[in-house]
């Protein structure tokens, strides 16, 4: 059955970042979740949340928007922020890198290979001046 | 972001004592691993993770960081990885590269 939706204002900065998403996994709609799908959420907010920090926000300040809410299969997100587009106006692929010398070890890049190495119904859209991205987490891990 | 270390039998234990590394605070937990690194010529640094509940990209990239930083001649092995902070290292197969204990060795324990 779908829930009412869980908003929440978030600045554009690390800082906030943090305590957003300490305040949110601590309740509805994720206080009741399994330890495993809070650890997902958790996984998946900051991944998304910090790039718009690093990139959507890189020249300019702004708040972002965060809707939550329990749906069938699975908890639907959707996120918006005022900053620039996506390059290409399209997500990253987020292609697993592969390891191989420490000299060579990749230290960033992990973000959306993490996010879409979890959720599910991953869109972007630009519109209207903003970026807006949705997609589901699901309650049951089908991926790992 | 708290690093407490303390050098034991030739290894560099080091334990963080806050909850996270993430975004806000990778830069801070990298500058200050390397200054505590710098500062000791253990070959073995260990890095005891137990208190730390949550890990991002921004984090692991500062781990990565700081073992690249130490190789090839020391190295950096991490120590009670939390359920979330191995799931990153598992989806990232950064557990392939890490030698990572599952608690502190015996006689390791209470580094600061």
């Amino acid at each position: 059955m779908d829930a009412s939706w869980t908003k929440l204002i978030v600045a554009g900065n690390t800082e906030a970042v943090r305590r957003a998403l300490l305040h949110l996994l601590q309740g509805p709609p994720f206080a009741g979740l399994s330890p495993g799908l809070r650890s997902d959420a958790e996984i998946v907010l900051a991944e998304v949340l910090n790039n718009i920090v690093e990139h959507a926000y890189a020249a300019s300040a702004g708040n972002i928007e965060i809707r939550v809410r329990r749906q069938v299969g699975g908890l639907a997100c959707q996120i918006r922020d005022h900053g620039a587009p996506m390059p290409g106006l399209s997500l990253p692929d987020g292609a697993f890198q592969p390891l191989g010398a420490i000299a060579d070890l990749p230290e960033g890049g992990f973000g959306w290979f993490l996010i879409r190495n979890t959720v599910e119904d991953l869109q972007y859209r630009r519109e209207g001046g903003a970026n807006r991205l949705s997609f589901l987490l699901p309650y049951e891990q089908s991926k790992s | 972001m708290e690093l407490l270390a303390k050098e034991s039998g030739g290894i560099l234990i080091i334990r963080a004592t806050q909850d996270r590394i993430d975004a806000a605070g990778a830069i801070q937990f990298k500058d200050r691993m390397r200054d505590l690194t710098q500062t000791s010529a253990a070959r073995r640094v260990v890095l005891d993770m137990s208190n730390i509940a949550f890990l991002d990209s921004s984090g692991l990239g500062a781990v990565v960081a700081v073992l690249k930083a130490l190789a090839p001649d020391r190295k950096l092995e991490l120590s009670g990885l939390t359920p979330t902070v191995q799931k990153v290292f598992r989806l990232t197969r950064m557990d392939s590269i890490f030698l990572i204990h599952e608690a502190m060795p015996d006689g390791l324990r209470h580094a600061g």
